[in-house]
This record gives C-alpha cells, sequence and structure tokens, in this order.
C-alpha cells in the first residue's frame, strides 16, 4: 500500500519536472521569437519616427518623439522595453488604422481561426481515412491514388489554386459564393458575438445566414484542407504501416479478430499517438497558408491583414502578426507534446 | 595472379557492380550506379527528372526557344490578351500584349536561380550550424539548436514575409528571407549524422593524430553529413518554388516586368473571369516544376532510406 | 483421428533471384499430445507454425498436399471460417509479450477481446478473463486486467499472453518459442504453467523451439528442423538414439555437468541434408 502510494508520488514528481521542462523549453522559444520579430523591426529601412509623426512634422516634433520612443537607448535597452510592451499586450499602433495592434488583431482572428478549423476538419476526414486505405492497399492502385493526390496538393501553388477554383466553381458554375465571408445583404441578420460567423449564425438560428457563409468559406475551407490533407495522409500512411508490421497485429490475427478491427481499434489506436503532433502541427500551418488562401479570397482575416500592413509598411501591425502566429505555433506545439502525453500510456505512466 | 582475374568479368558495368571495389572511387560510383539503378524503376521518379532536366534545359536555351521578347510586348492594339492558340501566341498574351509562353520560357531562367541560390546558402548554414552543434556537445549544441528551433517555430512563409518587408521587395531579398528560412531542418538533420559518427574510432583515431576541432569537422563530418543533407535539400525543392511564387504573387518577390510566374499570376488575376489563361498559365508552369522536384525528391527517398524500402 | 494433419507443407517467398522456399515439404499428424518443432533460426519451424494458422505474411504463400484440422481442410477456408478457427479452436502464444501485446491496450481488454470476437457477452467475458488470469497464477488478477502491458513484467506478460490464447479453450495451440524472451528462473515457471494448462484441457501444443533439451523434456514427441525440412522425428524419451548427424551435433553441443569438454564441440553442416 505504502509502497504504491510512493510510487504514485513520484510518478507525479516525474511529471512536474518534465512539466516544467517544456515550460522552459516554450519561455525559451517564445523569447526567441521575442527577439527575433524585435531585430526585424531594427533592420526595416522605413523611420519608425517618420512612421509615426508623418514626414512633414516640424524638428522639435521628431525629436520628441525619438526620445519617447526610446531610440536613443542602446539596442538591449530598446528590447528591454519592447519586451515590457508586449508583455503589457502594446504592440504599439497600426499606422494605417491608428488603432493599437491588439484590437486590430483581435478583430481579425477569428475569420482566421474559423476558416482554419474548416480546412483541419476537412482535412482530417479525408485525410487520415485515406492514409489508412493507402496502407491496407499498399502498393495496389488506392496506394497510387493517394500517393499522387498527395502530391499534386504539394505540388500546386495554394494561390493559383485558389483562383482556379473561384473561376470554375464561382464564376462558370455558380456552386459557391464568391469571395469574402458572408454576402452584405446578410451582413447585419446577425450579432457578430464569437466573430466565427458560422457559429454566430448558427446560435442564432439564422440559417439563411449560415448557408450563405457556409457557401463563402467551403470553397476556401476545401482548399485549405486539400493541402493539409497531403499531408496528414501520407503520415497516416506511413505510421499505419508500421504498425500493421508490429507482431501485436499478428496476435489480434490469431484471435481471430477480423481484419477491419485491426486497421480501426489496434493500428490506428496506436498510429494515433503520433498522429496528433501531425494534425496539430497541420492546423498551424494553415495559418501560414492562409496568407495567400486569405489574399486570394479576399478574407478578412490575419493573412489578408499582415499582407495589407506589408504593402503599406506598416512595420508594428506586421510584427504584431507574426508574433501572434509564432506564438500559435509554439502554443500549438505545446499542445500536442501535452496531448501525445495523454495519448500514449507508455509516456503517461513512465513519465 | 590468376585466382584474381578468373572471377573478375570485364565491362564497365561489372565494374560499377563489383563486390569487391578496388578502390574508394570505384566503390562510391558503384553506390550511386545501383541508386541510379534503383530509381530508373520507378517510372514516376523518371517522370520527375525528365521534368527537372527539361526545366534546366528550357532554362540555358531560352533565347533559342522563346519566339519572342519576354519584357517587350507586340502592338497593344492588335495583340493584347490573345486566347490560346492564337497565330503566333501558343498560349496567348497578356494585357501589354506580351507572349505568355515566352515568359514562361524566360521565367524558367528565375525559378532556377531562386531554387540554386537558395541551396547555396541555406546548404552551407546547416551544415555549419548542425556540424558544430553536433560535434562539441554540451551547451554550444543547446545553445545552437534552441536558436535553430526558435527559426523553425516561425511558420516559413511568414518570417520570409517579414524578412522581406524589412529588406525591401525584390528577388534578391526574396531568396535570402527563403534561405534564411530553409535551412533549420538542414541544421538538425546534419546534427543527427554528426552525432552517429561523432563517437566512432576513426574521428577518434584522427584527434589522437592531433588534428583540430574544425578540420575534424571539415575533412571527416561535413563529407560525410553532405548526402543526406543534398537528398533532403532536393526535397525542399518544390517548397522553395513554391514559396518564391507566393512571395512574387504577393508583390515581394521578383518586380514587374521581370517574367516571375507567381508575379505572373498576379498581374493575370485582374482579367481572371473573361481572359483565364493569363492566370492560368504561370500556375500551370509552376505545378509542373514543382511537380518534378516532389516526384523525383520522392523517388529519391524510396531508394535512399533503407527503411521505407519495402 | 488425429488433431492435426499436415502433408507436403511448403511455403515460398518470391525474392529478386526467384522464389526462395523456406519450409519444404514438411509432414506430420498431430494428436491431443506436446509435440516439439526444433531447428536454428531460419530452420523454417516459425513459418510451419505461421502457415498452420494461415498467417503467413505476405508475400509469402503456403501450399500443402493435405492440410487438416480436426476434419476441416483449412486449404479451402475463407476468410470468414479462418477467424472463426483462430483464437477459438487453435491460436499462438508468441516470443515477446513486450511486442506481441498491444501497448495502448489494457491487457484485460485484450483477453475480453478473444472472447468477444467469438460472440460471448461482455459481462461473461469479463469473468472468464479474469479465472483465466488467475489460472495463470497471476496474484492480482484485476490490476493486471487494468494495467497495460508495459506496466508488467516479461514474465507477467507472458502469462497474461497465455491467458489470452486459452481463454476460450481451444483445441490447438501453437507455441513459438514462448519462454525465449524470459529470464531463466522465469522461464521454468511459465512452462510449467503452460504444461499443466495443456495437460488438464487435453489439447494439442506445438511447441517452437531452438532449445533441445527444452523441448525433449517438455514434449513427447519432437521434429528436427533443418533448412525448411524435417530431418528427424523422435520420441522424447529417444533422443540418444538420434541417427541424424545434424541432431547428433545439437545434442553434442549441449553442455555437460560431469566431462570436459575441450576443444568446444561445433557443428558441422553438410550440404547433403537440404537434398
Amino acid at each position: 500500500m505504502t509502497a504504491s502510494t510512493h510510487l504514485r508520488g513520484r510518478r507525479g514528481a516525474l511529471w512536474l519536472g518534465k512539466f516544467a521542462r517544456l515550460l522552459l523549453t516554450v519561455a525559451v522559444t517564445f523569447f526567441g521569437l521575442l527577439l527575433v520579430t524585435f531585430l526585424i523591426g531594427r533592420i526595416v529601412p522605413v523611420d519608425p519616427v517618420l512612421a509615426v509623426v508623418g514626414d512633414r512634422a516640424p524638428k522639435s516634433v521628431y525629436d520628441r518623439v525619438y526620445l519617447e520612443l526610446g531610440l536613443d537607448k542602446p539596442l538591449w535597452e530598446q528590447f528591454w522595453m519592447y519586451l515590457q510592451k508586449v508583455f503589457t499586450g502594446d504592440f504599439g499602433t497600426s499606422f494605417l488604422s491608428k488603432r493599437p495592434i491588439v484590437d486590430d488583431i483581435a478583430r481579425v482572428f477569428p475569420a482566421t481561426l474559423e476558416l482554419a478549423t474548416v480546412g483541419i476538419i476537412i482535412g482530417t476526414l479525408v485525410g487520415v481515412p485515406a492514409g489508412i486505405w493507402a496502407a491496407v492497399r499498399q502498393g495496389k492502385w488506392p496506394d497510387q491514388l493517394v500517393r499522387v493526390l498527395g502530391l499534386v496538393g504539394y505540388s500546386a501553388p495554394i494561390f493559383w489554386l485558389g483562383l482556379v477554383g473561384l473561376l470554375v466553381f464561382y464564376a462558370k458554375l455558380h456552386w459557391v459564393a464568391g469571395p469574402g465571408r458572408i454576402d452584405i445583404a446578410f451582413e447585419y441578420s446577425f450579432t457578430p458575438k464569437t466573430g466565427l460567423v458560422l457559429w454566430d449564425t448558427a446560435m442564432q438560428g439564422q440559417w439563411a445566414a449560415f448557408a450563405n457563409a457556409f457557401s463563402h468559406i467551403i470553397l476556401p475551407g476545401s482548399l485549405l484542407g486539400y493541402f493539409s490533407m497531403a499531408y496528414i495522409s501520407r503520415m497516416t500512411r506511413s505510421f499505419m504501416l508500421a504498425e500493421l508490421a508490429q507482431e501485436y497485429v499478428t496476435t489480434a490475427r490469431d484471435k481471430g479478430v477480423p481484419e477491419w478491427r485491426i486497421v480501426w481499434v489496434h493500428a490506428l489506436r496506436n498510429a494515433a499517438v503520433p498522429l496528433v503532433t501531425v494534425i496539430a502541427l497541420s492546423y498551424a500551418g494553415l495559418l501560414e497558408g492562409s496568407v495567400l488562401t486569405e489574399t486570394v479570397f479576399a478574407w478578412p482575416g490575419l493573412g489578408q491583414y499582415l499582407t495589407n500592413s506589408l504593402q503599406n509598411a506598416d512595420m508594428n501591425a506586421v510584427l504584431g502578426g507574426t508574433l501572434v502566429i509564432g506564438s500559435i505555433f509554439v502554443g500549438l506545439n505545446l499542445l500536442s507534446d501535452l496531448l501525445y502525453n495523454v495519448l500514449d500510456p507508455r509516456v503517461r505512466r513512465r513519465a | 595472379m590468376s585466382a584474381l582475374t578468373h572471377t573478375e568479368p570485364r565491362g564497365t558495368r561489372a565494374w560499377l557492380l563489383s563486390d569487391h571495389p578496388t578502390s574508394r572511387r570505384q566503390a562510391r560510383l558503384g553506390q550511386s550506379y545501383r541508386t541510379w539503378l534503383a530509381l530508373r524503376g520507378n517510372w514516376l521518379a523518371m517522370v520527375g527528372l525528365a521534368i527537372v532536366l527539361a526545366l534546366v534545359l528550357v532554362a540555358i536555351f531560352a533565347p533559342w526557344l522563346a519566339p519572342y521578347n519576354p519584357i517587350l510586348g507586340q502592338d497593344l492594339n492588335t495583340a493584347r490578351l490573345l486566347p490560346p492558340l492564337s497565330p503566333g501566341h501558343l498560349l496567348g498574351t497578356d494585357d501589354l500584349a506580351r507572349d505568355i509562353l515566352s515568359r514562361l520560357i524566360y521565367g524558367t531562367r528565375l525559378t532556377l536561380m531562386v531554387v540554386a541560390l537558395v541551396a547555396v546558402i541555406a546548404t552551407p548554414i546547416g551544415l555549419l550550424v548542425g556540424t558544430t552543434a553536433g560535434y562539441f556537445g554540451g551547451w554550444v549544441d543547446t545553445v545552437l539548436m534552441r536558436f535553430t528551433d526558435v527559426v523553425l517555430a516561425f511558420p516559413r512563409l511568414i518570417l520570409a514575409l517579414a524578412f522581406v518587408a524589412a529588406l525591401g521587395p525584390g528577388i534578391e531579398n526574396a531568396i535570402i528571407a527563403i534561405a534564411i528560412t530553409s535551412w533549420p531542418p538542414y541544421a538538425r538533420l546534419a546534427r543527427a549524422e554528426t552525432l552517429t559518427i561523432r563517437d566512432s574510432d576513426f574521428i577518434a583515431a584522427t584527434r589522437l593524430q592531433g588534428a583540430s576541432s574544425v578540420r575534424i569537422i571539415w575533412k571527416h563530418v561535413v563529407p560525410l553529413c553532405m548526402s543526406s543533407v543534398i537528398v533532403r535539400v532536393t526535397l525542399d525543392m518544390a517548397g522553395i518554388i513554391l514559396t518564391a511564387a507566393g512571395l512574387g504573387f504577393l508583390g515581394l518577390g521578383a518586380q514587374p516586368p521581370q517574367p516571375e510566374w507567381g508575379a505572373m499570376i498576379a498581374g493575370g488575376r485582374r482579367f481572371l473571369i473573361d481572359q483565364w489563361w493569363v492566370a492560368t498559365m504561370p500556375g500551370i508552369a509552376i505545378f509542373i516544376v514543382s511537380l518534378g522536384f516532389n516526384l523525383l525528391g520522392d523517388g529519391l527517398r524510396d531508394v535512399l532510406d533503407p527503411k521505407g524500402r519495402k | 483421428m488425429s488433431l492435426l494433419s499436415v502433408e507436403n507443407l511448403r511455403v515460398t517467398y518470391p525474392t529478386r533471384q526467384g522464389p526462395s522456399e523456406v519450409v519444404r515439404g514438411v509432414s506430420f499428424n498431430l494428436g491431443r499430445e506436446r509435440l516439439g518443432i526444433v531447428g536454428e533460426s531460419g530452420s523454417g519451424k516459425s513459418q510451419t507454425g505461421r502457415a498452420i494458422l494461415g498467417l503467413t505474411p505476405a508475400p509469402g504463400l503456403a501450399t500443402a498436399d493435405r492440410l487438416e484440422f480436426d476434419g476441416i481442410d483449412l486449404r479451402q477456408a475463407d476468410a470468414r471460417q479462418w477467424r472463426s478457427l483462430r483464437g477459438r479452436r487453435m491460436s499462438m502464444v508468441m516470443q515477446d509479450p513486450k511486442f506481441s501485446l498491444n501497448p495502448v491496450m489494457p491487457v484485460g481488454k485484450q483477453l475480453m477481446e478473444t472472447l468477444r470476437t467469438h460472440g460471448a457477452p461482455r459481462s461473461e467475458a469479463k469473468n472468464r478473463a479474469l479465472e483465466m488470469l488467475e489460472a495463470v497464477q497471476i496474484r492480482d488478477p484485476e490490476r493486471v486486467f487494468r494495467a497495460y502491458p508495459h506496466e508488467l513484467s516479461g514474465g507477467m506478460g507472458q502469462r497474461a499472453m497465455i491467458a489470452m490464447m486459452l481463454v476460450s479453450a481451444p483445441d490447438l495451440l501453437i507455441a513459438d518459442e514462448p519462454t525465449s524472451a524470459l529470464d531463466v528462473t522465469i522461464q521454468i515457471e511459465v512452462l510449467r504453467i503452460l504444461d499443466k494448462l495443456v495437460s488438464e484441457r487435453g489439447m494439442g501444443l506445438i511447441f517452437i523451439s531452438h532449445d533441445l533439451r527444452l523441448v525433449s523434456s517438455f514434449c513427447d514427441r519432437v521434429l528436427v528442423m533443418y533448412a525448411g525440412q524435417v530431418v528427424e522425428e523422435l520420441q522424447a524419451s529417444d533422443l540418444h538414439n538420434a541417427r541424424h548427424p545434424y541432431t547428433q551435433g545439437l545434442l553434442n553441443c549441449l553442455p555437460k555437468i560431469d566431462g570436459d569438454q575441450r576443444p568446444l564441440p561445433t557443428l558441422n553442416r553438410d550440404e547433403a541434408w537440404t537434398k
């Protein structure tokens, strides 16, 4: 009795130690993120003072702002100020919208989140079964089909596929709605609460608006889904092949377990452990893909915000957006690490 | 020695496939030849190789292959936005009456340049960081690998965007930005390889002979890491092409009037609905070339990765 | 009538150099007895076991002139019939519980799966699984039932494996090196449990091993395999009368407590044995 509680206590300590290490890694990575964005901000040829005061300001105003921004201080001190600002949630003001960057990002982020979520759902629902199918029929035509579809996904420029998709499904066939999140006619038929249009309209029972929003999101969502599908199906295939070659699969066959159960319960349950990481990483990757997709589909999300700011040399906004996307990357990495621990009983108990 | 001669068959092929290479060069060439034989059996990889070779040839002979000047347009009154298969313009013309086929042909040079320069810049950085970290271990390893992870933590396109924003748009800066964001995976790979080499006996022997660390890394570790890193770079080529095209599409890569494919798509966007070919043709070109690199890379991985061979 | 009869069993694998035969015409009959198959690695003994269960790994191919289990022609069996036989009427214990148990499924669930697959209701399956764990002399069956495979020691794991394969009371058990991955002290214990259950339930056992002495002390009859063929069949008690030079060689290699063996004997292989 005492032995077992003692053991549990030690396991708990190991867990804590591991968690602390993980947090430390995240902290260091995040610090690095901040340093990199800060340095990028400092090598810009754009004069940060002019960006604030405009180029017709008198010398006295220029000098005052110069001192306010701390540009006379050494670089490390400027970095320290930057850190303090970031941790109080102050990313500066956008040169374009004249509003705090944080507010801007909070406004555009839900659009990106919604699009990426639709994308990852499609990618997972198609990619995982496709990968399993390819693994079970290894070397046969389904395997080749999935492989070629994946390679096409890896090879086509996403912005181009988006344009072709718009041309075919919107302009020619009229199957889906065009650019944007929702038609203007529906824009005021619901109250935006979460900023996720599908969610808001569904919660408020505005089904016509929901259908319209769905028809807008389905094309860019499927496109992002296709790209994540390419990666997810390939990884699923290789994980499943590795699992199906394991001896416990033979054991299950020895027991007379039907083949579908061997594949979908025994092997998939084991393959799921690394798959979670893959899905989390492609979710993060979709945020990156969104920069190009949102430009093509005039999707008012973080990606479009970022490109707009870039084209207008709004450096504060660019760095803020970059930092947010970088943090999401780090966050999703951490999440997948934690999930890995939950899913795999070997790691879970042993630490 | 008659005992040796009777078992040695003649011919280059036999020399390459010999089980008892007599020199290091023979062993290495034989290994490459076997890889080639295995690769030749994979018809998808051969298609990929053909596409890549075609790309190189088209880039070299662009001035002879292109029917028109890629920058200067024809008569704006008569030759603007001609559809594909128009007389003299196989793929049509764009809004400045430039022949799209000619622009695509010259565009191969930009694509190849991007791929080659990124490889030339990113590979040495990755090798240097990875081998140094792996060889010295300890805090050097920790610092370098943490730094690598930080760069990896950024989404690649976004980081490239931020760099280009800082450096200013243009194809040179796009190349630098892509290179800066591509080296971390190579560093990781080189580190992993170095770790397996570092403790081997021949390195210990070299060290005992008084060789300096720099010499050991440069003369012994780097050459051994090289092949796997090069394969990895080949696998990344398609990604590099797509990133460059994406930057071009956003107006941050090659600037007009350069015939860069991504920028061409952006230019054709305005005419998408009525003159679809202007934006579509360059996309097909990007797709074919990056598919070629992907097919070749996929085949190479199958051949070179002994675990995936079955 | 014998439980299992095998005639001219062959297993071939296609290779780049043409088909390669790893089992080359093995024939034997098995009643409700304990038959040992001995041979060095690569002699085809495991492949023989796999082929009897119809589980020759792809792309291998097993053929036989006769392969009958309790009057059922296994060569004609379809996937469905195989599934109803495996686990229920014939099953197999493999070498290392570390690999042969599903790492992310609790042991109890894996045990119950054998019964559930063959139609036992949940509560009955659970009771029988717990009983079986007790039968393989696991002191705390409830704990092991809930445990994941990595939480068990090798000996415990192998007992769980045996329990899993015997829980539906099959008529034939194939044990492929069931103790080779275990410590010597635990080996004997596990063997004793296996021996007891086999004789209590009166099932047929095929015991595959490379350990001639272990097999001869444990089985009634021994087949000696070399390069895919049976080179000699013996009663276990007649081992010292072995005539084939390979068997004699194996016997000579066993260390003896009395008597100095210097130089250590080595096995001399003869090309003619494979003919």
